[in-house]
């Protein structure tokens, strides 16, 4: 099973500063491993966030995303305390869901 | 706090076990939404890729920012930030021209995010990086050139 995700976020007025580390090796299909057979591709293709269950950020995204991804991202009309839950699914159907909820900012 | 959630994700993962088509019907909604354009993701070049999503008549537009080096040492992680200050940004897209599949991603602001997205990519060789952004339907574009000293595909 792939590792937790970790996620941040932090309010800034009433926009939420949402960060995003996912554990992947988001393989593009090309690299060739010691034996010099190709690696078949393995990599996500879909990030949601929710925040308080409605979907407020939606990503499709391809190999070309460096391996273990970083995204960052700003969600309107946050509070502190409200539940930010976010999905990744990769192109052999493997999913998670890891959520937090928002701090206020410093 | 952690040992709780570690309980709820184990519930999420019961849930996974359910016959397929509770888990069809649970999912259907969500995988409505989001249908990735395999057409668009396999295009060998960015301007077939933007035709693919309906982009092909993207404007020149000053108003989208893009913020990424001039030089990257390492190709396999090149950080880039985008912000668009067109009013009514719903999409942001992203395409590097010169990798073998150029389009990397569309990021969907349009339900409650603010028109922004930092992601880190893989860049094969120096390379265009280009915007397009949609807003009221309309599509602009913007690029940057990343110049690449290691390349971030391939071993």
């Amino acid at each position: 099973m792939a590792d937790p995700m970790k996620i941040r976020a932090t309010l800034q007025g009433d926009v939420a500063d949402v960060r995003v580390l996912i554990a992947h090796p988001m393989e593009t299909g090309q690299r060739k491993d010691a034996a010099g057979k190709l690696v078949p591709m393995h990599f996500i293709q879909n990030i949601t966030a929710q925040l308080n269950g409605k979907t407020v950020f939606d990503a499709d995204v391809s190999q070309a995303v460096s391996r273990n991804p970083v995204f960052a991202f700003k969600v309107k009309g946050a509070k502190a305390g409200d539940k930010i839950v976010i999905t990744w699914t990769d192109n052999k159907g493997e999913k998670r869901t890891d959520e937090t909820t928002v701090r206020a900012g410093s | 706090m952690d040992d709780r959630r570690r309980s709820v994700l184990k519930g999420i993962w019961a849930v996974g076990a359910l016959p397929g088509a509770v888990v069809a019907v649970l999912l259907g909604p969500v995988r409505a939404l989001a249908a990735w354009n395999k057409g668009a993701f396999e295009a060998k070049s960015t301007a077939d890729a933007m035709r693919a999503l309906g982009m092909g008549s993207a404007e020149d537009s000053k108003d989208i920012q893009i913020r990424a080096p001039d030089i990257a040492e390492n190709g396999a992680v090149v950080p880039i930030d985008i912000t668009s200050s067109i009013p009514g940004t719903t999409a942001i897209a992203v395409f590097i021209e010169k990798n073998p599949f150029p389009y990397t991603g569309t990021f969907d602001v349009s339900q409650g995010a603010v028109p922004y997205v930092h992601l880190r990519v893989k860049i094969g060789e120096s390379s265009p990086v280009r915007v397009v952004v949609t807003a009221g339907g309309k599509h602009y574009t913007t690029a940057k050139e990343v110049k690449v000293t290691i390349g971030g595909c391939g071993g």
